[in-house]
């Protein structure tokens, strides 16, 4: 039996379109020194809003722009708990994909039933939106890598106390990274609804947010490692289907836990090598997860 | 401009005041939402809060909060501990279903034998599994350095397909017509957790909720191990000087709070939810974490966060059944619950002062 | 003996109010739990659309109630016994995993009557209902065998359940029937709703040369797929109207109305008994929706035949002869198959070349 492997790679690339994006918004986040659980949340709402707003105009790209305002919108929740009144970030995340699904389910009542339009094709019968995706890596790449304003931003994700010393506005700096994070993740969310499902239904992402979380992880927090990581992820999802759509028997459940148990293992490497060697860089971020308070 | 300047010690009265001052926000916000949708917002808020403790059906419903509340306070004090010393385990949800699997094989593997001494072996199952699960991320932190947030979350994800596994294959009930799903444990006397005093609510895991409550409380206030905690949560390098282990305080907290999790997981399994499905997992796991942290990380607190949680979700559910609320909105009325209760906290930490010009 | 169950007394209390169902001033209260949301636009929608017709038929005489997205398990039995409480008289559970919970509140509400879908255990107040969907699928396969260019045609199944193997039989050997060359391809998404599985799902289909979809998934991604690639599918549970006239080039609708009004019927003349219903295209309950243009007259035709066949009790979908995968005999010539063997259904018909997860 052959599977073309080019079959399953173009597959893969729009498959994992939405994981993609919202992992690499919660990447530039979590290199900022946030932990944002509330992925899921946002993926939502910007999967609600940008499917209305597609609807409702009747372009699709609208849709996009609006599901990433919303997304950056409803993020602001989350940054006003975590950065103005410095709560913590796990459970603030959590209540944001609470507060996210039930708001989407909410308003979305009087979209239920009705079709998207279509979405145009772009260069190799791939739309435009997983170009997009596939440009902001190497974009995002260069931005925490090669740009001024990256350098703060990661700064700032290591070691807040540092960047603030050097003058720089930390919270603020949080701030538009959680935007941008929640901007990624409603445009992830709006793929799924305007462009894979045609539909809007309610739970309809049904955990996409949490897989990005892992890929950030797997990726090592570079922007090359979360596309490897949402073509793994996505990678062992469209194998084992077309395993199974050619008629071989697979372990479904276990070849689903396998990418998990592989970014467990790259995090134990990178952190064992940052650990006992003296080799800086590649690790999880030195202030992730906990908050900043100027004491000046 | 506003200024915000941290307290010495959290502030006893601001700590009793906030979390009332967060529901009456809510009940306001939620009053309005509530109104905007069309429906009388007194009414709603009232069916939320005051029916399942009072109302015509009100001696069914408080022995509910008690089942619905157990696993979150179980599961939050141990997690608390760790929270305290600045070890994040938020793979409670995986503890919590290894737990319930490795309880509920126990249970299997020696079905349909009757005897006195299998819940008890159970339970330890369920401690020893939860507690297992736990030390994977404790030992990768201690041994490489991984962080132990992101480890326990990504074993939350291998549980729950562990769990289907085990649903679909190994634990699937013989006798199921070909369905996923092991056998009910609530139909095997020996292995299962009732109701101890008929119409209580009250199961081993109440009775292991309210054990875990005092015996943190104990550990936290009285015992040298509860002031390593606190140490090395507030100071960590003056803790480390006073001579306390690092890797011991990691494998304390990850271990007590898995096996804290992990017997949540039995005690739902054998009891209320009766079955290994590959719904196992519900979520208490991460629910448990805004409890925590709703609880201000105080036993106590844990105990009244749990309860009233428990008190939205039972009084959501009166509110879909007699005001056709519709489910969703009553999502949204706990999520604004959540985002108040975490942002008045600010005010137990930190003092309000208004920035002099210069 | 003060501390007799409060439950008792409670249910006792409500039932002493809210027994006589017949009392003509007071309307009959039906409940409903449903596993997912009323806006999942597939099974629960389609639950609910019943639960409408309900109110549309008898008017004030009834009054309905529903508690949506249950989670199966202790959830579960709390909203049972909730409704219960509020004096419902009869309540329908409509998901697999509420049997359990059904069968134990039944128990402790002998006078309120339950219905319980897709289940096998009933008792004198628990009934048990389902659809026959493997005669809509002898339909579509039908449609699917004679529309298939490349004589291959795909499957979307959620679980290997008896319910979703007896589909894929069903439409396979109604395929064949009309088109000896056709070959099935069946993937599991091992989900009942997740649009982006269902989707890789259909497209892992499309890339093996399917050119037919059947889904026996709620969510509209499949269609998406198929419309991209220039493939053809086929609604499921709900109309899925905005796709027509193609991909969805007829469809198979869950419809439950005839029977929530027949049953809330029998209570109004207190006519209920406990049984096991399992009806099928004859008695409106597996409803093929408008085959479009998209297919040949002639196609059409013949399919509305074997439907109209179908219903009217002419022909049975399982008729031999049908050998199994295996290659031994099921049925011999003339013979059909028998509701018990349907209901246990874990193999496929010869001819599928794939084999049943285990």
């Amino acid at each position: 039996m052959m599977i073309d492997p080019l079959s399953v790679f173009l597959l893969l690339i729009s498959a994992s379109t939405p994981i993609l994006f919202a992992a690499l918004g919660e990447l530039v986040a979590e290199r900022a020194g946030v932990l944002n659980l509330g992925v899921e949340g946002m993926m939502i709402t910007g999967a609600l809003a940008g499917f209305a707003a597609a609807y409702a105009t009747g372009n699709p790209f609208l849709g996009f722009l609006v599901a990433a305002l919303a997304g950056a919108v409803i993020s602001m929740l989350f940054a006003g708990l975590t950065q103005l009144f410095l709560a913590n970030q796990v459970a603030s995340g959590l209540a944001l994909t609470l507060f996210g699904l039930g708001l989407a389910a909410m308003f979305g009542k009087p979209f239920e039933g009705v079709k998207a339009p279509p979405m145009p094709t772009g260069p190799l019968r791939i739309n435009w939106i997983v170009w997009l995706g596939l440009i902001m890596v190497p974009l995002i790449w260069a931005f925490l890598n090669r740009s001024r304003a990256g350098l703060i931003l990661r700064g700032v994700g290591e070691n807040h106390e540092a960047a603030h010393a050097l003058g720089y506005n930390v919270r603020l700096t949080r701030t538009a990274a959680i935007a941008f994070g929640g901007a990624m993740a409603g445009v992830g969310g709006a793929y799924i609804s305007i462009a894979t499902v045609l539909q809007w239904t309610e739970g309809m992402t049904a955990g996409a947010g949490w897989i990005a979380l892992a890929i950030v992880v797997f990726s090592k927090w570079t922007a090359p490692g979360v596309l490897a990581g949402a073509w793994l992820f996505g990678g062992v999802t469209v194998l084992q289907l077309r395993l199974q759509a050619a008629g071989v028997a697979v372990p479904v459940q276990l070849l689903s836990m396998a990418p998990y148990l592989a970014t467990i293992l790259v995090l134990v490497i990178i952190s064992a090598r940052q650990k006992y060697s003296r080799r800086a860089g590649g690790g999880s971020p030195g202030s992730l997860g906990t908050n900043f308070h100027a004491l000046r | 401009m506003i200024l915000l300047v941290p307290r010495q010690t959290a502030s006893n009265g601001w700590q009793i005041a906030t979390p009332v001052m967060a529901v009456l926000a809510t009940m306001v916000t939620g009053g309005l939402l509530f109104a905007i949708m069309g429906y009388d917002p007194v009414a709603a808020i009232r069916t939320i809060f005051w029916d399942p403790l009072f109302g015509p059906a009100a001696s069914y419903s408080r022995p509910q909060l008690l089942i619905k509340a157990a696993p979150l306070i179980l599961i939050a004090s141990g997690l608390a501990i760790g929270f305290r010393a600045g070890i994040w385990n938020i793979g409670a949800e995986g503890q919590y279903i290894i737990g319930a699997l490795t309880g509920a094989a126990v249970a299997l593997a020696l079905y349909p034998l009757e005897a006195w001494w299998l819940f008890p072996l159970m339970v330890l199952a369920g401690l020893a599994g939860g507690w297992a699960w736990g030390m994977i991320p404790a030992m990768l932190r201690n041994w490489f350095g991984a962080s132990e947030i992101l480890v326990s979350l990504m074993l939350v994800y291998v549980a729950q397909r562990v769990a289907a596994w085990m649903a679909f294959g190994p634990m699937r009930n013989p006798e199921g017509m070909g369905f996923p799903g092991s056998r009910n444990l609530q139909q095997y006397p020996s292995a299962a957790n009732p109701e101890l005093i008929a119409g209580t609510g009250a199961h081993w895991g109440v009775v292991a909720a309210a054990l875990a409550v005092l015996a943190t409380w104990v550990l936290m206030s009285r015992h040298i191990r509860g002031f390593h905690i606190r140490a090395a949560g507030t100071a960590p390098r003056a803790a480390r000087f006073a001579g306390v282990s690092p890797t011991t305080l990691v494998a304390f907290c990850l271990g007590l709070s898995g096996a804290l999790a992990g017997a949540a997981g039995l005690f739902e399994v054998a009891g209320p939810a009766g079955q290994v499905t590959d719904k196992l997992g519900t979520g208490y796991g991460f629910t448990a974490i805004i409890v925590a942290f709703l609880g201000r990380l105080h036993p106590v607190g844990i105990l009244l966060a749990g309860l009233l949680l428990a008190l939205t979700y039972i009084g959501g559910e009166l509110a879909q059944l007699t005001m056709s609320l519709p489910a969703a909105t009553v999502q949204v009325f706990q999520g604004m619950l959540l985002f108040f209760l975490l942002g008045f906290d600010v005010l137990t930490r930190f003092r309000i002062r208004r920035r002099l010009r210069a | 003996m003060q501390r007799r169950t409060l439950l008792a007394t409670a249910s006792a209390l409500i039932m002493a109010l809210a027994a006589p169902a017949l009392a003509q001033d007071e309307p009959l209260k039906v409940g409903f739990i449903y596993v997912g949301p009323v806006g999942d636009g597939g099974w629960t929608y389609q639950h609910d659309l019943g639960r409408q017709a309900i109110e549309a038929e008898y008017g004030d005489r009834v009054e309905t109630t529903f508690i949506e997205s249950v989670p199966e398990g202790a959830d579960a039995e709390r909203a049972l016994t909730q409704l219960a409480l509020a004096g419902n008289d009869i309540i329908f559970a409509t998901s697999f995993g509420f049997m359990d919970p059904v069968m134990n509140v039944a128990a402790k509400f002998p006078d309120v009557k339950f219905e319980h879908a897709t289940g096998y255990k009933r008792s004198d107040n628990v009934a048990t209902y389902d659809a026959r969907f493997y005669e809509g699928r002898a339909v579509i396969g039908t449609i699917a065998g004679r529309m298939t260019e490349s004589d291959i045609i795909g499957y979307i199944g959620s679980f290997p359940i008896p319910e979703v193997i007896q589909g894929i039989n069903s439409s396979f050997i109604h395929a064949r029937k009309v088109n000896p060359d056709v070959q099935m391809r069946v993937v599991w998404a091992y989900s009942w709703f997740d649009p982006a599985k269902e989707a890789e799902a259909a497209s892992a289909l499309l890339a093996e040369g399917v050119d037919v979809i059947l889904q026996h998934t709620d969510s509209t991604a499949p269609l998406a797929q198929a419309q991209q690639a220039g493939a053809i599918g086929f609604g499921q549970a709900s109309d899925m109207a905005a796709f027509k006239p193609s991909p969805r080039v007829a469809s198979i609708i869950d419809e439950w109305s005839p029977y929530y009004i027949k049953r809330v019927g029998a209570m109004l003349d207190g006519t209920w008994e406990s049984g096991a219903s399992w009806a099928g295209i004859g008695d409106g309950e597996v409803v093929i929706g408008e085959i479009t243009d998209a297919v040949p007259a002639e196609v059409k035709a013949e399919a509305e035949a074997l439907r109209d066949a179908i219903g009217a009790g002419e022909y049975h979908p399982f008729t031999g002869p049908l050998n199994k995968a295996d290659g031994s005999v099921w049925l011999a010539e003339g013979e059909t198959a028998s509701d018990d063997d349907l209901q246990s259904m874990n193999f496929y018909v010869e001819g599928i070349t794939a084999q049943i997860p285990q």
